[in-house]
């Protein structure tokens, strides 16, 4: 074995590959092509036949359009607020957390560490109706008298954009704490106020970050349903809702093939420009 | 600008409210800092805090009365003792199988200069750039293609679960590869041991940190996962879909104990290893 892979040396990166690209390609390249498949069919549950529907798509368009727009709507809100909310966080631990940093990751983690179901459900707790924070923004008139947070938009965005937070705050946090600090004293001795060197040397180091973050983040939530099923009501249902429900409810495989391709196809649509 | 602190500090006598205000103002973003790891906690708090309580009727959302008993008979709820012993098979065998796997692609990204890497390095990354939804529902297409031959359930959630994690161990493992000495490789070899020797004196204990970190990814990714599982499950409960299953109803206590019981572990495991990490770096400081 040592002696043959010793004469075919240019072989070896290709037996390393070999198990783990095979399955990926088996069960994730091939997969695409399937759903590109069953996209094309026609005919009601259990008997679809190819026929290169392409109308599929436009109906799919047409019928779920609002929920497409949605979620992308929902995907950029959410995305947006882990950036602002993520942003002084991860600039603390990497400038100012010293000893305490590898700490403060942790905690950043932390939620990934409960169930996600479990811990989207105990937003039902801290947003129910009689609550805590629903009394208080009663008492303060935020909210009127029936006024309620859950099955609003509100809890879906907010459960989303918890549910996310990580995803954004890791990659900015890794981009900041690469920038060297030399830098940043190079600019105050250029008389940089420090506004001016956060905007003008901090923020341009953090962008691979930035960029990072909100991909990890859009992406995912784009295609979520978890928080829009169990924080909203059907008037918040996401793409996501529907192609769970078009594949394990109505057993409309076709049309839930072409509502992923056309999911898919934006977000790639997205990431090119 | 220490004196100018001083002085606006000593005439003091200033009331215990304003004292605050100077503090907080200078330390605004640790304040920061610590209300959102505060936001972080707060539902991981109700989660545990509510695995204690006594529900008064079905409904586990107002609290009670405090009680251990959710703790004790943990699996008196039907279904969730083998949903969890499903998910922990699932998550130990995924994990070993695409740890495995993905190490073997991150050696060979890393170590080697062959026709087709930029298309290897596409393929692993795009099943973390694809949603999760869409990924399941394209294996269950595949999976429904050949419905004569496949049945959904357990194997199938294996395969998916390793199809994800794979990237995930790649991108890590290959991280520390990248920082890799590879002079004490080159050592070893000078030292007379053959490649498979330095493979398994060298190399892999020095990647083991990473593998390791690697398998913890993998196992929590796959424990965790509901979208991709329920829709390749079929009659296969985990514990994720067993709480979707009853959150349409009511959420039993019995849920935050099992949930707060993986995060505890969790926890137990990544607080140890910040401890290691900050012995590390103390006794390396002081070495120097």
């Amino acid at each position: 074995m040592g002696s043959f892979l010793h004469r075919h040396r240019s072989l070896t990166p290709y037996l390393l590959l070999a198990p783990g690209m095979l399955w990926l390609a088996i069960f994730f390249l091939v997969p695409m092509v399937f759903l590109g498949y069953q996209s094309l069919q026609s005919g009601l549950f259990p008997h679809f036949q190819f026929t290169w529907e392409f109308s599929n798509f436009s109906s799919a368009l047409s019928g779920y359009h609002t929920q497409l727009v949605r979620s992308f709507v929902y995907a950029g809100i959410a995305t947006l607020a882990c950036l602002v909310l993520a942003y002084p966080l991860a600039y603390w631990i990497a400038f100012r957390a010293g000893p305490w940093r590898n700490l403060f990751l942790l905690f950043i983690v932390a939620p990934f560490f409960v169930t996600y179901l479990v811990r989207t459900l105990a937003w039902l707790n801290i947003l129910a109706d009689q609550g805590p924070v629903v009394r208080v923004l009663r008492d303060v008139h935020v909210l009127g008298p029936d006024g309620r947070l859950l099955a609003t938009t509100f809890a879906v965005v907010a459960g989303i954009t918890y549910n996310f937070f990580p995803f954004m705050a890791l990659p900015l946090y890794v981009s900041l704490e690469q920038i060297d600090p030399r830098l940043l004293e190079a600019s105050k001795d250029l008389y940089a106020s420090s506004t001016q060197s956060f905007l003008r040397v901090t923020v341009p180091h953090s962008m691979p970050g930035i960029v990072a973050g909100t991909l990890l983040t859009f992406i995912p939530a784009a295609g979520d349903f978890i928080n829009a099923a169990l924080l909203g009501t059907p008037n918040q249902a996401m793409i996501g809702n529907v192609i769970q429900a078009k594949f394990l409810e109505s057993l409309d495989y076709p049309t839930a093939a072409s509502l992923s391709f056309i999911l898919m196809g934006t977000i790639m649509v997205m990431l090119l420009i | 600008m220490t004196t100018a602190a001083e002085t606006l500090a000593r005439p003091a006598r200033v009331g215990f409210a304003s004292r605050a205000w100077r503090f907080v103002a200078r330390h605004s973003l640790t304040v920061y800092a610590l209300l959102a790891v505060a936001y972080l906690m707060l539902p991981i708090a109700i989660v545990i805090l509510f695995s204690f309580n006594h529900p008064t009727g079905r409904f586990n959302y107002v609290w009670h009365k405090f009680t251990f008993d959710n703790w004790i008979h943990w699996n008196s709820v039907l279904g969730i003792q083998s949903a969890l012993e499903k998910s922990l098979e699932i998550a130990l065998l995924a994990t070993f199988v695409a740890t495995a796997l993905g190490t073997l692609i991150a050696l060979a990204i890393v170590r080697h200069r062959f026709v087709g890497r930029g298309a290897t390095n596409v393929v692993v990354f795009l099943p973390m750039s694809t949603p999760e939804i869409v990924m399941g529902s394209s294996l269950l297409a595949l999976f429904l293609n050949e419905q004569n031959t496949i049945q959904l359930g357990f194997w199938t959630i294996f395969i998916a679960h390793v199809m994800f994690i794979i990237s995930f161990v790649v991108v890590t493992v290959k991280a520390r590869l990248i920082g890799f000495d590879r002079h004490l490789e080159e050592a070893a070899m000078d030292l007379g041991a053959n490649e498979w020797t330095t493979f398994q004196k060298v190399t892999l204990p020095l990647l083991a940190p990473a593998i390791i970190a690697a398998a913890l990814l993998g196992f929590a990714l796959s424990i965790d996962d509901f979208v991709i599982t329920y829709l390749n499950a079929g009659p296969v409960q985990t514990f994720p879909i067993f709480v979707w299953g009853v959150a349409r109803v009511a959420v039993p206590p019995q849920v935050n104990v099992v949930a707060s019981a993986i995060f505890l572990v969790a926890i137990g495991l990544g607080l140890a290893n910040v401890v290691w990490q900050y012995r590390a770096a103390k006794s390396t400081r002081g070495g120097t």
